[in-house]
């Protein structure tokens, strides 16, 4: 369970969240959705401890998230797949997928758990020795998501996943996160622009306007209101 | 924010050119008041002072204004020196065309160190001008019979008109051109120039996008400093009267670099600051603070380098405006707060204009750090 | 022709010992965006007490190992007290603080040591080595530069190829917000990574020391030709650093042969300037890393 209560986040002069509070049920996808600088990637950011809360709190699994190294938090389990993947590109696809589960596995178990991955992303496997630089871009999203999942995390924040893929890449990648979180071990928090697709998976949806939470409801209630649907997510 | 307000005729003028050529003559006035109180060695002392002024502000207007740095710069004030001893050994010209070639000649060897090292961004310029003051003195060994070898080449003091004490005259003539280049160099910093040195300095990226070429900005900066330094370093051998490698080793780019950073960079006036450290600390105050402490003489030999050395890292590390930068805050502080007691108004005031005169100090820490990690 | 080759073998000999200062200036250029002026006098320092420590009759190779560790102990401490309070500044902030620490670290050595030449000790003989009847400008001790610099080299290669220690640190340099978010302790490395550099540096040092005059300024001519191999190299490539060393040293060595020993340092200026204008990126930096 992640709750997130009364969180605020400021830079210089601009609040970027005011007092955002929201809980994502463990095991399931919650999707949070909002225009462009509505403040989502800064409450993941806020949550994975790149920048630093000023107010509020983030309870996950018996932690405080707010005060603790970045480090630590993915040492408690969080995994956090930033906007734009930001792959490693002058390495390759192998040492990406290395690199998510060094702090974590030895050399054995690290190849058993990346080999998971390869399954789950056909297309990694074949450019495995390839520089993550060549990548198209629907298979750096992949290695970056592939990169999260190495390491087991128990909480996956993804931002926009669906950046600048074709409207198939992004269908076959939501699958492949209702699939992920089917097994009910890993808790999602999915923040997307494309919210039709993100409703389509998630269970539960927190809609963001100027940094403060407008909607949080379950999934098909926000998907189903057309006049939210109208002033907010623009579908 | 709360301003004093002065009657009409006691305001500065809002024209920075007349502002900078009042301030030019009060200097001119202050400093012929005091050199005619100072004995014949202190004068020299004072005219030293003027010409690393002249140094240390070119440098501060490369670094603290537009975003470079020399490490080198004592190699701009040999080639200026050495311009003025060719220019005497071979004929004899007006004094103030030497000055004018020495410039000249410094300007264009910066020019030629500018060029390749200011197109890309990143430490090439520092690595290079290094390169350039270790390399310098190699150049007169080599070519020792231009140079003068080790002897140097000799230069004599320019002639007093009547009875003045020919140092004195010197220390008038070090002085003057020290202000005509501070005024020059303000004038240039609150011009079109001096926005496009900024510009470039905060954010390369979005100067060029809004019209200001970099890199041409940046060789312009590079040259204006070099050329200061030439001129400094004109100004200098005419006091010591001879022009040799000994007179310019990398301790005296250090020295001055050292100075820049003390009186804080981006602002001209402290380049006094910088130069009264730079004159005084390596031949007085190291020997006195040796002495006070009984260190041994390997210590007293070392001890100017070890304290410029730690100005840098301390000023750095701690209060990266200077000690100008410093007296702003400080005047602004005590100006708001009498403005505030005068008024009777709370003490809010005072605070609440805190962050706004921190703002003001200038120089490289009011830089955000534009530059990312790509 | 015996006067080309011993200039080349010189060459070679020098250009080891410019590609092992200029390695632990790109380790460092890679990771923090830093040139570190201080590159040489740490490594003067290091040797200084190797000399000091030599001087209590403990031997060389104890000297030597206590150069290195200092080496690796000053540059951690020098990342940690000095660097870290300036790595999210302007820039010009880490290079002034790296250039004060330079000639603090030449004061403070003159202040222990003194400023005159001394002469510091050789692991091997200098005197040239004899092929069939001709002597050869290359000694036993060049021999030991040539192995100890390729030593160094298949290790911090190895350290990045196989290691998952190698894969942290590059994954600091190249992308320190990725990395920290994938576990790896970004900051330590880049502590550890000033001391690697170090301890590449106090090696340079210890090599240096015995073939120049010994003095608290005698890394300075070294940290500006490792800065011009590291250029040529193109800055942020181990490989380029290496390759670059040779090339400098190589090119020094001719000019020093050829037209005299006090145009070296023209001519590495000369160098930096026609590499700056016509492959300003250097001749082997990574397509993808440029830096604009
Ligand atoms: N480092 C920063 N410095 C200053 N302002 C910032 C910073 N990061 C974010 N902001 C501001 O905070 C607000 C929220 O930004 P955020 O990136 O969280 O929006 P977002 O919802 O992710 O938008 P998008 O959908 O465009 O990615 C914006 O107004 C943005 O300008
Ligand atoms: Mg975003």
């Amino acid at each position: 369970m992640l709750e997130v209560s009364e969180l605020s986040v400021s830079f210089g002069a601009v609040s970027a969240l005011k007092g955002v509070s929201l809980q994502a049920r463990t095991g399931s996808i919650t999707a949070v959705l909002g225009a462009n600088g509505a403040g989502k990637t800064t409450l993941l950011r806020a949550i994975s401890g790149l920048v630093k809360a000023h107010a509020g709190s983030v309870r996950y699994d018996k932690h405080e998230l707010v005060g603790m190294s970045v480090e630590r938090i993915v040492r408690a389990g969080v995994s956090h797949v930033p906007e734009g993947g930001s792959v490693i590109a002058e390495m390759t696809v192998a040492e990406n997928l290395q690199l998510g589960a060094v702090w974590r596995y030895g050399r054995r178990e690290r190849q058993r758990r990346i080999g998971e991955i390869y399954e789950i992303f056909p297309a990694l496997a074949t450019r495995a020795k390839q520089h993550a630089s060549t990548l198209s871009g629907g298979e750096r999203q992949m290695l970056a998501i592939g990169r999260a999942l190495v390491s087991r995390p128990s909480l996956l924040l993804l931002d926009e996943p669906s950046l600048g893929l074709a409207p198939l890449v992004t269908a076959g990648l939501m699958a492949v996160l209702a699939d992920l979180s089917k097994g009910g071990e890993i808790t999602t928090v999915l923040v997307e622009q494309n919210a039709r697709s993100a409703l389509s998976i998630a269970s539960w949806a927190v809609v963001l306007n100027l940094g403060t939470v407008v909607v949080s409801d379950s999934a098909d209630a926000v998907a189903g209101d057309a006049d939210l649907r109208h002033h907010f997510l623009g579908f | 924010m709360i301003k004093l307000r002065l009657p009409g005729w006691a305001r500065l003028p809002r024209q920075p050119m007349l502002r900078h050529l009042l301030f030019g003559a009060l200097g001119a006035l202050f400093f012929y008041l005091l050199s005619n109180s100072l004995s014949s060695f202190n004068n020299f002392q004072l005219g030293e002072v003027a010409v690393y002024a002249i140094a240390i502000a070119g440098l501060s207007v490369l670094t603290g204004v537009n975003g470079q740095i020399s490490l080198g710069q004592g190699a701009f004030l040999a080639v200026g020196a050495y311009t003025i001893g060719e220019l005497e050994v071979h004929q004899s010209i007006n004094l103030v065309f030497q000055l004018l070639i020495a410039v000249a000649v410094s300007a264009a060897v910066g020019f030629i160190i500018a060029v390749p090292a200011t197109r890309l961004r990143g430490p090439y310029l520092a690595g290079m001008t290094l390169l350039l003051a270790l390399a310098l003195p190699f150049l007169s060994d080599k070519y020792s019979s231009f140079f003068g070898g080790d002897q140097g080449l000799i230069t004599l003091p320019p002639d007093a008109p009547g009875s003045i004490d020919p140092q004195k005259w010197l220390t008038w003539i070090q002085l003057l051109c020290a202000l005509i280049v501070l005024v020059l160099l303000g004038n240039l910093l609150s011009s079109r120039f001096g926005r496009s040195f900024r510009a470039v300095r905060d954010n390369e990226v979005a100067a060029s996008l809004a019209g200001v070429h970099v890199a041409r900005t940046k060789v312009i900066a590079f040259v204006i400093s070099a050329a200061c330094a030439g001129l400094s370093g004109a100004l200098l051998v005419l006091s010591t009267g001879v022009v040799n490698t000994g007179e310019f080793p990398l301790s005296l780019s250090i020295y001055i670099l050292a100075g820049m950073v003390l009186g804080g960079a981006g602002t001209l006036t402290g380049a006094w600051w910088g130069a009264i450290l730079v004159v005084y600390l390596p031949n007085q105050w190291s020997q006195s603070l040796a002495n006070a402490f009984h260190a041994n003489h390997l210590v007293g030999a070392n001890l100017a380098v070890i304290v410029f050395g730690a100005v840098l890292i301390i000023v750095m590390l701690l209060a990266p405006a200077g000690v100008q930068g410093g007296l702003r805050w400080l005047g602004h502080r005590l100006v708001t707060v009498s403005t505030v007691t005068k008024l009777g108004s709370n003490i809010s005031v005072a605070l609440q204009d805190q962050p706004a005169s921190k703002q003001d100090r200038g120089g490289p820490d009011s830089e955000t750090a534009a530059t990312s990690v790509d | 022709m015996r006067l080309f080759w011993n200039i080349t073998l010189g060459g070679v000999a020098e250009g080891m010992i410019f590609a092992s200062v200029a390695l632990g200036l790109v380790l460092i250029f890679r990771a923090t965006n830093v040139i570190n002026f201080a590159q040489g006098a740490m490594a003067m320092l290091t040797t200084f007490i190797a000399f000091s420590v030599f001087g209590k009759g403990v031997g060389y190779w104890p000297a030597f190992v206590v150069a290195l560790a200092c080496g690796l102990f000053l540059g951690g401490l020098v990342q940690l007290v000095l660097i870290r309070p300036v790595q999210n500044k302007p820039p010009l902030n880490a290079v002034i603080v790296t250039f004060g620490l330079l000639i603090l670290l030449e004061g403070l050595a003159g202040a222990v040591w003194g400023n005159s030449n001394r002469g510091f000790p050789a692991a091997f003989s200098q005197s040239g080595l004899v092929i069939g009847h001709t002597a050869i400008a290359f000694s036993h001790f060049d021999i030991f530069i040539v192995v100890a610099v390729l030593v160094l080299v298949v290790l911090v290669a190895a350290l990045f190829r196989f290691t998952t220690l190698g894969l942290r640190m590059r994954a600091a340099a190249f992308a320190p917000e990725a990395a920290r978010l994938l576990g790896v302790k970004v900051s330590w490395l880049l502590t550890l990574g000033w001391s690697f550099a170090a301890v590449a540096g106090a090696l340079a040092g210890l090599l240096v020391a015995p073939t120049s005059v010994f003095s608290p300024t005698f890394m300075d001519l070294i940290l500006v030709y490792a800065f011009t191999a590291a250029v040529i190299g193109g800055l942020d490539s181990p490989v380029g650093a290496v390759i670059g060393g040779l090339v400098t040293g190589l090119a020094l060595a001719y000019v020093g042969g050829y037209l005299g020993g006090a145009l070296e340092p023209i001519g590495a200026l000369v160098m930096l300037i026609v590499v700056l204008m016509i492959r300003p990126e250097g001749l082997f930096a990574r397509p993808t890393a440029r830096r604009v």
